[in-house]
């Protein structure tokens, strides 16, 4: 059995198009373009944020304000933008990539993206309440969001319940496809490391999300219900926030870079004309990562007060994890060793996220060593080290990826000359941004402070032009996605990158709306 | 390898969804503003998700018959996966309030009890009278937060409740053996047993928070006893809510005769749901009851 929609006709039909689909390609646009949205919401409050941060002195906002900005540059950064987007890599790429028709559970994939904005309406609705919006930072500590918490902690409750849900089903769905949906003779060692990536993120985020949920039900309860959780008074403890906070918290981060080790795996084997080097352990690194990640959280936690053997152990098992890192990255390197290397825009942001994260990586390995973590905690130094590896690492990525794909998506290639720029602003800028932070954290500036003393003066203000051009550096990004859009660039043929590999390339440059619905042939060693 | 080519055609159901969770959140959060129109926004968003949930499930079951797709292989598994790993994020969601539990007990109590040498200051300083005694009657500062007057004992209701619902995952059992055989009298009669034995022990349950509130003062918020007890027989008495509505579809769906030997996974999802609901059971009564 199989449908065949015909192209909407009017402005009725062309919303309901959209609000209706069942169609992974229609929703993976829809992710890509909600995401991208909410990341210049969040980007235009980072600029706030540096903004007031340009010279000592208060100028712009007041510290209630600025906590509330931080606050929600940061939900709004990591659930609105970075999951999102990674959520619309998955819906494109995942059937195309295993030769599947679509996703598993159609319906249930237009659930999970429509959530979304939903749960975004009542989380940006905090912003213009009264009391203001959450002021607690995007870690929610009890008691700052119990006892101290404003009113509209209750609705950011909310909201975080719908995006848990969201990605709950998301996450369901993309394990569903990637087992069970595959072309015939695709083994699970076999799947593009894309898919696999996205299989780890997916466990990860089944296993997570819910605890999040829980957690912050606690939160819930503390405020209105009389418990106390988290209030020692009743037998409660504000540190055991912590623990479930960052017992979700950490492997939330590696959900946020998984998906972007599977995209630069996918990049540098095209552009280094070479197959990805050690395929196998590269999985397996994803993989065990993923393990990893649930016994590490309490690094977050180091001055918070634990035993000193508590410490020595989430000290090693941080430490360990730079291993499957490791290996990546060096499988990354030798990928490119002695290949026929070009450097188009997908693969020179590939090449600048694996600099830019390893950099990322190595001051998370100087932050997991519990007695240097006692002068780094809660200093600009962590502040660099994230973004780092989130902006640097993560958004980076992000975008090798959509200069990869673009062909695949609207069979136009974007502008070659708009993305090298694109990269090169970013690039430059994002360090000019965030290696000021590292020396800002060594001498003592603390985060989350609207405010600071005249010796940090410099770097901050090399830190507020870096972010202010690397934002402007962005709406090149958006004009030659636009321009891409509409079809006014070069149009790209099947195999859009000469050594491009895998099932995606073999289907017509933009993708039918239906691909696959009669399953292709699987030669051994794709 | 055979698979399915079937496409699913658009669909409303999901936005209607989207209205109904978006509704309750803001209902109830408003309504914990005491804002007048929190409780009906809240209403009429269940309302409306009931029907969502309703019409999504008349939907695939309709789907499923005119399409053949339960004997669809690569659907099956779909479904099989998909409900197994549901499962596991409820897992996590009760290892949430477990770990708690295990927490609270394990540390934090024996520290502010100044039973843990690096505990002792904080002991002195805090609380000096306080002593870690579980269940926590006497909570670390009374005057803040009242303990309950006594704790809620393992081998009265709860035991029965055991046994309810071990029994419960007997009889659904011998309802699945009944499909099996094609017998629909054996299925029938078994499925609405476990139907009963469901409501029976929710019936108890109800009956023990009521004996729990007013004869034992023990609240929702009488400290940490109080909180983790409630929590977590709650959220799980709320699942066997879910659980024994799933039942009673499947019920019906087993006299319309949509069962048969071979294809009856929506009975089966629900009976993997049912056993998972007794397994937190059985952990509750264990750790929360007993020990």
């Amino acid at each position: 059995m199989s449908h065949d929609h015909p192209a909407p006709k009017g402005f009725i039909a062309y919303i309901q198009r959209w609000l209706f689909t069942t169609n992974h390609k229609d929703i993976g646009t829809l992710y890509l373009l909600f995401g991208f949205a909410m990341f210049f919401v969040a980007g235009f409050m980072s600029l706030i944020i540096r903004a007031q941060l340009a010279q000592p002195g208060m100028q712009l906002v007041n510290p209630a304000t600025y906590n509330v900005l931080i606050t929600m540059h940061g939900l709004t950064m990591i659930f609105g933008a970075l999951m999102p987007i990674f959520a619309g890599f998955a819906n494109w790429q995942i059937p195309l990539s295993i030769g599947a028709p679509d996703m598993a559970f159609p319906r249930l994939n237009n659930w999970s993206f429509w959530l979304l904005p939903f749960g975004f309406a009542i989380m940006m609705s905090t912003l213009f309440m009264e009391g203001g919006g959450p002021s607690t930072g995007w870690t929610m500590y009890a008691p700052l969001s119990t006892n101290y918490g404003p009113p509209s902690m209750d609705f950011l409750i909310v909201s975080i319940h719908i995006l848990g849900i969201s990605s709950i089903l998301a996450a369901i769905n993309i394990i569903a496809t990637l087992l069970n949906c595959r072309a015939p003779g695709m083994s699970l060692m076999n799947m593009p490391i894309f898919s696999w990536s996205w299989i780890v993120t997916a466990f990860l985020l089944i296993a997570v999300m819910p605890v999040l949920a829980g957690t912050v039900t606690m939160m819930l309860t503390d405020r209105h219900f009389g418990t106390s959780f988290f209030n020692v008074a009743g037998g409660g403890d504000p540190l055991l926030f912590q623990h479930l906070f960052w017992f979700f918290g950490h492997p939330e981060v590696y959900i946020l870079i998984l998906p972007a080790f599977g995209i630069i795996s996918e990049i540098v084997p095209t552009f280094s004309r070479k197959p990805l080097f050690g395929r196998t352990s590269m999985i397996y690194a994803i993989l065990c990562i993923a393990v990893l990640s649930f016994i590490v959280w309490a690094h977050h936690m180091f001055t918070a007060g634990m035993l000193l053997g508590t410490m020595l152990f989430f000290m090693y098992t941080t430490m360990l994890v730079s291993v499957p890192t490791g290996i990546k990255v060096f499988n990354w390197v030798a990928t490119m060793y002695r290949g026929a290397l070009t450097f188009e825009t997908p693969m020179l942001f590939a090449v600048g996220f694996i600099a830019m994260f390893t950099l990322g990586g190595l001051t998370g390995l100087m932050l997991a060593i519990a007695p240097a973590d006692f002068q780094y905690q809660d200093t600009y130094f962590v502040v660099g080290h994230f973004h780092y590896a989130l902006v640097a690492g993560t958004l980076l990525s992000m975008f090798a990826g959509v200069y990869y794909w673009m062909p695949k998506w609207t069979g136009y290639y974007c502008s070659e000359f708009m993305g090298k720029l694109h990269f090169w602003l970013s690039l430059i800028s994002v360090n000019i941004t965030f290696m000021p932070m590292h020396f800002l954290g060594l001498a003592g500036m603390p985060r989350r402070i609207p405010d600071y003393a005249l010796q940090f003066a410099d770097f901050n203000a090399w830190a507020t032009v870096g972010a202010f051009i690397f934002g402007f550096a962005q709406l090149i990004f958006v004009y030659n996605m636009i321009k891409t859009m509409r079809g006014k660039t070069e149009k790209a043929p099947k195999k859009a990158w000469e050594a491009a590999h895998g099932l995606e390339w073999t289907v017509a440059s933009p993708a039918p709306y239906h691909t696959f619905t009669n399953p292709p042939k699987i030669k051994a060693d794709t | 390898m055979p698979r399915s080519t079937y496409l699913v055609p658009p669909t409303y159901l999901p936005l209607i969804g989207c209205f109904a969770l978006f509704s309750m959140a803001v209902g109830f959060a408003s309504w914990l503003h005491q804002l007048h129109y929190g409780p009906y926004l809240g209403m009429a968003g269940f309302a409306l998700l009931l029907f969502m949930i309703f019409d999504w499930f008349r939907t695939v079951i309709k789907e499923v018959r005119e399409h053949h797709l339960d004997t669809d292989p690569v659907i099956d598994l779909s479904y099989r996966w998909s409900m197994g790993w549901f499962i596991v994020s409820e897992m996590m969601f009760f290892l949430v309030f477990f770990g708690t539990l295990f927490f609270i007990r394990i540390f934090v109590l024996p520290y502010l009890g100044g039973e843990i040498d690096q505990g002792i200051m904080t002991h002195l300083i805090l609380w000096p009278d306080f002593k870690n005694i579980w269940p926590l009657l006497n909570t670390p500062d009374p005057q803040a937060i009242s303990g309950p007057k006594a704790a809620m004992g393992a081998w009265g209701i709860p035991a029965l409740n055991t046994l309810i619902l071990l029994t419960s995952g007997v009889t659904i059992t011998i309802a699945h053996w009944g499909i099996f055989k094609k017998n629909i009298t054996q299925a029938a009669v078994f499925q609405a047993l476990t139907i009963l034995l469901g409501l029976f022990f929710l019936y108890l349950q109800v009956h023990e928070y009521s004996d729990a509130y007013h004869n034992l003062g023990l609240t929702l918020g009488a400290g940490a006893y109080g909180n983790t007890f409630f929590m977590l027989t709650g959220f799980h008495g709320f699942h066997v809510t879910l659980g024994t509505l799933m039942l009673m579809v499947i019920l019906y769906r087993m006299l319309k005769g949509h069962f048969t030997p071979k294809h009856h996974f929506a009975f089966e999802a629900v009976a993997w749901y049912w056993h998972f609901v007794d397994v937190v059971w059985l952990g509750l009564f264990v750790f929360v009851y007993w020990l």
